[in-house]
């Protein structure tokens, strides 16, 4: 039941207000500036009531109600904080705990952690026995992780990833007290059609679904003298990163963020918006043959492996389809050792790549073995904005006195457009431009290629373009059940596109399964507002104008889809192993 | 001598009264949908709660088969561990002194075999067998699962057409089965907990009879499909498919062999119970649909079948159980002997007989014999008598049915199995029965068996034989649909088994003779799998919103039963019997409703038996 036209009269702790009929308790107490804590609650998505910490006394009512998910009367009088409601929580909370393993103190969910908050909240400082909990299998290798002792089946992740994100990975199993989450069917996860967009961990409230942590990995890289580590960092991050770290979001600029990563120790500091810029040089191209050919419509972008994931995995009549052009930060690796290669040799060493990126896929996409050249793979190993975070607070960063940074060359100056490809609409947007500018030998007005009302609220956006004479159809679709309901109306034949761009997790990268974590708040546009405002102020907008890009074509490849490119810089999804 | 005294050894027996009720009134809601090896622990924790301590096997036997079962339940029993549960039960149960150790032991032992796939699902699989999830009980029970908790809600809220439009989501029929649905849903309801069920049929009467459901608009069909679907049997089961497949935008042709619509409703329910008017108000609004077409007394035969099959795209045959079933009774083809369907089929087209001064006897203990004994008071008849060879409790009719027979006039002669017909001049004077007398439980009912009694003669000018009907299938296996032994055979997706293959079979002629709300189910489940089977997905909207669930109101409240008119008055007119519950009356048991689509699992997407 969703919001009616009617108005009812509540009141909440004392403060009367107008709650229109349908709204819940929460709904009416937000209105009236009264604050309920909650742990299951996600709003239209996981409304079940399950964790009973929100209840609150409604007058003339026997029992305590859920706020979540109690609607409204009009005339309904609620407290929040009697002794009552207090005591009832602080009891359901210190039941959640005395299931979950509390390590907080090893915990990487410490600090945004929504179930710390909330016993801290309720003084849950005395539990009468220690926890009781059980560990369960898995396989430690897998880019997502999950702690069953952390667990407190709020079910959370299984509302994310079926409803949201269409995997359906998560269920909830088992007879009476021993009910709990698991992998559907009981499978391994390996084998579970996980597209690995993260969502489900950056929708959980305790530490029990993580990121595999490869900080480890990349320190040993650090410390090895034998070692030319190169780090990249995707567009997004420049948008999340100060968020881990106490840096408002103002101050966490992407000049600090270059020193930071040079502060990690990194010998270079490259930008993989320059090889989105490389991107689009690529897909821009194979787009303007493809449109010229007879091949199937429409072609969908790939920057994403959790959509390459997801569509190997569920919609595999698709996967021809996908452009063939590698991921940004995998052409940025692939271009760093080829140009690298001689200089390390010469040294004695070799080149390691890192990349930063907002998201869980991204870690499997590194150890796809098909993304590799006789260099090796592409890059060696992904960390999420998440683990950046916390090497930089390991090395004890001082990142708000940071001083501003720039980029390394050669593989370091973007344009606005390679910023974009951190939001959802982004990659179009760029590619469009592009295009526009291919096909017809002019530059494409700003407002033409603006694809900046892409939401995740809607199941796509679209636009027509007429560009050089031609209707230009394109999509954009992010979260994977907008996604489905998108590929379904394609071969329903209900929809009809020449280009579409897909993201896996709502609102884009911005919005990634690696991003710092907030609870129960949804970042993914106002961190685009930051990639949007970086390419306004942009003297470059073009990707085709970046004099590197240029350079970059002049030194090594020659031209868009040239045999070396094609080398470097492409791929066949449809052989990645999963 | 020490002193008597009249107090109870122990001082809270007299206190335990309410409490046993409270225990059997959870016992009697229990959730469906819930793990068969937790609900057997607690059987057996019942069990060995209740022993009094002083043998081995009940005492410590029981708590040891507790531990066992509760390692099975979490999943972390070793191999053998139903071996080793099997081995110490049978020691309990061949050990006890007394029956309360046996039974416990006993009633796990027939679990184990019962739910033999769940048990080992745990030990070998580590998990509970698929669709193992707690669900809305009366949503689920209700063999077309309508949303139940959304229509008592709306009823209870004065939204009437709301209701009507809910119930018809899944059930064309809200006006039929608020007169005569054998309201499965009411079984487990959650309510039970508190008190007693809600009366949900009530509740959908109430609403009904405020609002005509012909008088609430249909929703609007879908596109037109241009496939066509013909349906054999204007039935609850064909014309329920046929509401759907009119829904979808398929064109709809039912033929019906009857001068009228409505099957079994018409022709064998009596008026008294279900008014003809009534049930027309379904029909007009079933017709108004869509695209539905029907051709009447059109009997369709085995050639009549194949055309169907290849002049249409999809056939659900859906022709109920006409025929009388007949006990071999010496004397049983003479005049005044007939059976059930014959006397009902008559009525329905308002051939009423008249039994004016005459003896009847009824032979059966169904809903049916039931029928034709309250239609043959009705009839004028100066006695009738129900001969049954069971018990009263053994009697398949709703105990309600025969206790309004019952206060109508109507004897009921139990234990008393048909001997032979006596016969004068062709015409039947009399029944003969030998009594029986009860004896031990054969496939889950006392069985009776020869009481060492003389026979009985009961006058009778008219004996009505109720025992069962079957289908007349012949023309359709011939024209190739396979029937097994009595009934049609069909997939899970009531896909017809046999030559044809765009022909589905639903209903009394492939489940045998049951209830109209389980024959409006198959029709449901057999246009759905129709609309998939021409490739098509149709999602159908009712267009009402479920009303927000209010907080439970959980005071214990009695429930408002339906009462019928004066057994003096009714018993000598065809009207209905039955009087209309109230509004105050309809709004508190609406009040009494727990909501259990809001609260608990139904509020998970498993806890759900819905059709989109």
């Amino acid at each position: 039941m969703r919001e009616g036209s009617n108005m009812c009269k509540v009141t909440i702790d004392g403060i009367t207000v107008q709650a229109p009929e349908g709204s819940t308790i929460l709904d009416a107490a937000k209105l009236a500036g009264v604050d309920i804590p909650t742990l299951c609650f996600m709003k239209e998505i996981n409304e079940i009531g399950s964790c009973r910490v929100c209840v609150v006394e409604v007058e003339g009512e026997d029992a305590l109600a859920a706020a979540c998910n109690t609607c409204v009367f009009d005339g309904m009088a609620a407290r929040t904080s009697t002794p009552r409601v207090i005591a009832a929580r602080r009891a359901n909370v210190e039941t959640i705990l005395a299931t979950h393993r509390s390590e907080c103190t090893t915990c990487k969910r410490s600090g945004t952690c929504a179930l710390q908050v909330v016993a801290n909240g309720c003084n849950a400082t005395d539990l009468e026995r220690d926890p009781d909990y059980k560990f369960e299998a898995w396989d430690e290798t897998f880019p997502l992780q999950r702690d069953a002792t952390k667990c407190i089946r709020c079910m959370r992740c299984v509302a994310e990833c079926a409803k949201v994100q269409q995997c359906a990975v998560w269920e909830v199993s088992g007879p009476a007290a021993h009910r709990g989450v698991r992998v559907a069917g009981g499978a391994d996860i390996a084998s579970a059609n996980c597209a690995l967009c993260g969502q489900c961990v950056t929708h959980c409230p305790t530490g029990a679904l993580t990121a595999r942590d490869d900080t480890s990995k990349v320190l040993a890289a650090l410390a090895d003298p034998q070692v030319i580590t190169v780090v990249q960092v995707a567009p997004a991050i420049r948008s999340a990163w100060g968020e881990g770290v106490g840096v408002p979001r103002e101050e966490a600029t992407q000049g600090r963020m270059v020193s930071a990563l040079r502060a990690l120790g990194f010998d270079r500091v490259y930008d993989t918006d320059f090889a989105a810029d490389l991107t689009i040089m690529e897909e821009a191209n194979e787009f303007i043959e493809w449109v010229k050919s007879e091949k199937p419509r429409p072609m969908f972008t790939s920057c994403c492996p959790g959509w390459v994931r997801f569509a190997k995995q569920h919609y595999p009549q698709f996967v021809g389809q996908l452009s063939t052009s590698k991921s940004p930060h995998e052409m940025l690796g692939a271009t760093a050792k080829a140009l690298m290669s001689q200089e390390a040799y010469e040294q004695g060493k070799r080149v390691f790549v890192v990349s930063v990126m907002p998201c869980i896929a991204k870690k499997y996409e590194a150890g796809v073995p098909q993304l590799s050249t006789e260099a090796g793979p592409d890059v060696d190993a992904v960390l999420t904005t998440r683990e950046f975070d916390r090497m930089l607070r390991m090395l004890n960063v001082n990142c708000a006195d940071l001083p501003e940074g720039d980029f390394d060359d050669p593989l370091g100056l973007s344009t606005g457009a390679g910023t974009l490809f951190g939001r959802t609409g982004g990659v179009m947007e760029a590619a469009l431009r592009s295009a526009a500018f291919f096909l017809t030998g002019e530059k494409p007005d700003f407002s033409t290629c603006d694809t900046t009302a892409a939401t995740p609220e809607r199941p796509w956006v679209d636009k027509t373009l007429d560009i050089a004479g031609m209707q230009l159809r394109i999509a954009i679709a992010s979260g994977l059940s907008n996604t489905a309901v998108l590929l379904d109306a394609l071969e329903a034949g209900t929809a009809s596109y020449d280009f579409v761009e897909i993201m896996a997790c709502p609102g884009g990268c911005v919005g990634g399964g690696g991003q710092p974590i907030a609870f129960n708040q949804e970042l993914a546009s106002e961190r685009a507002a930051v990639l949007n405002a970086l390419d306004g102020a942009d003297t470059l907008r073009f990707s085709h104008e970046n004099p590197d890009i240029k350079a970059l074509y002049d030194r090594l490849l020659g031209e868009p889809l040239s045999e070396k490119a094609e080398e470097l810089l492409h791929t066949n999804q449809a052989e990645w192993d999963i | 001598m020490a002193k008597l005294s009249v107090e109870p050894r122990a001082k809270d027996d007299g206190k335990f009264g309410s409490f046993v009720e409270e225990y059997e009134r959870r016992i009697k809601a229990t959730p469906l949908g819930m793990c068969a090896v937790a609900f057997q622990l607690d059987l057996l924790r019942a069990g060995g709660c209740q022993t009094c301590g002083k043998c081995v096997p009940c005492r410590e036997g029981i708590g040891r088969i507790e531990e066992l079962l509760e390692e099975v339940l979490a999943f972390q029993a070793e191999p053998g561990a139903l071996d080793e549960i099997r081995a110490q039960a049978n020691v309990v149960r061949d050990t006890a002194d007394c029956a309360i150790g046996w039974h416990a032991a006993e009633v796990l032992l027939g679990g184990l075999d019962a739910f033999k796939a769940e048990f080992e699902s745990h030990v070998n699989q580590g998990q509970c067998r698929e669709g193992v999830a707690q669900t809305v009980p009366c949503e689920t029970l209700c063999p077309a699962h309508v949303n139940v908790p959304a229509y008592v809600a709306l009823a209870g809220a004065g939204d009437y057409a709301g209701a009507i439009g809910m119930i018809r989501k899944d059930n064309p029929f809200p006006t039929a089965c608020a007169y005569v649905c054998e309201h499965p849903c009411e079984n487990r309801c959650r309510r039970t907990l508190i008190d007693a069920p809600v009366n949900i049929r009530g509740i959908k009467k109430f609403a009904v009879d405020q609002l005509a459901a012909d008088k609430v608009a249909t929703p609007a069909p879908a596109a037109a499909t241009g496939k066509k679907v013909a349906i054999v049997g204007g039935g609850p089961s064909g014309l329920t498919c046929a509401y759907f497949c009119a829904l979808m935008g398929h064109e709809v042709h039912v033929f019906e062999m009857r001068k009228q619509l409505g099957g079994m409703m018409r022709y064998g329910i009596p008026a008294y119970r279900f008014p003809r008017e009534r049930l027309d108000e379904d029909v007009r609004a079933i017709m108004g649909a869509g695209n539905i077409s029907v051709h009447f007394e059109s009997r369709i035969d085995a050639e009549g079948m194949k055309r169907l099959s290849v002049e249409y795209d999809a056939v659900y045959v859906a022709i109920g159980a006409q025929g009388g079933k007949t006990l071999k009774l010496e004397g049983a083809d003479v005049q005044g002997v007939m059976s059930a369907v014959e006397l009902l089929t008559k009525i329905g087209d308002n051939e009423c007989p008249d039994f004016t001064g005459k003896n009847v006897v009824v032979i059966g203990g169904g809903n049916v014999a039931m029928d034709c004994a309250r239609t043959s008071v009705r009839a004028g008849a100066a006695s009738v008598t129900v001969a049954y060879r069971r018990r009263l409790e053994d009697m398949t009719a709703l105990r309600a049915e025969i206790d309004s027979a019952m206060q109508e006039g109507v004897e009921m002669m139990t234990l008393q199995a048909p001997d032979h017909i006596e016969v004068e001049d062709g015409h039947v004077t009399a029944l003969y029965t030998q009594p029986q007398f009860i004896g031990p439980v054969k496939r889950g009912r006392p069985a009776p068996q020869t009481a060492d009694k003389p026979l009985v003669r009961i006058v009778a000018d008219v004996v009505l034989i109720a025992v069962g009907q079957d289908i007349e299938s012949a023309p359709f296996e011939e024209a190739g649909m396979r029937a097994d032994r009595t009934y049609f055979e069909a997939d899970d997706g009531l896909k017809s088994i046999g030559e044809l293959p765009n022909v589905f079979v639903g209903g009394d002629c492939q489940v045998g003779p049951k209830t109209v709300i389980i024959a409006i189910g198959a029709g449901k489940v057999a246009a759905r799998n129709i609309d998939d089977f021409l490739g098509f997905d149709h999602k159908l909207d009712c267009g009402v919103a479920v009303p927000p669930a209010a907080a439970n109101w959980r005071t214990p409240c009695g429930r408002v039963n339906i009462v019928e008119r004066p057994a003096r008055e009714r018993k000598g007119d065809f009207d209905a019997v039955e009087v209309e519950m109230t509004a105050e009356e309809a709004f508190q048991e609406a009040r009494r409703c727990l909501r259990c689509d809001h609260y608990g699992c139904g509020v998970l997407d498993e806890g759900r038996v819905q059709y989109v």
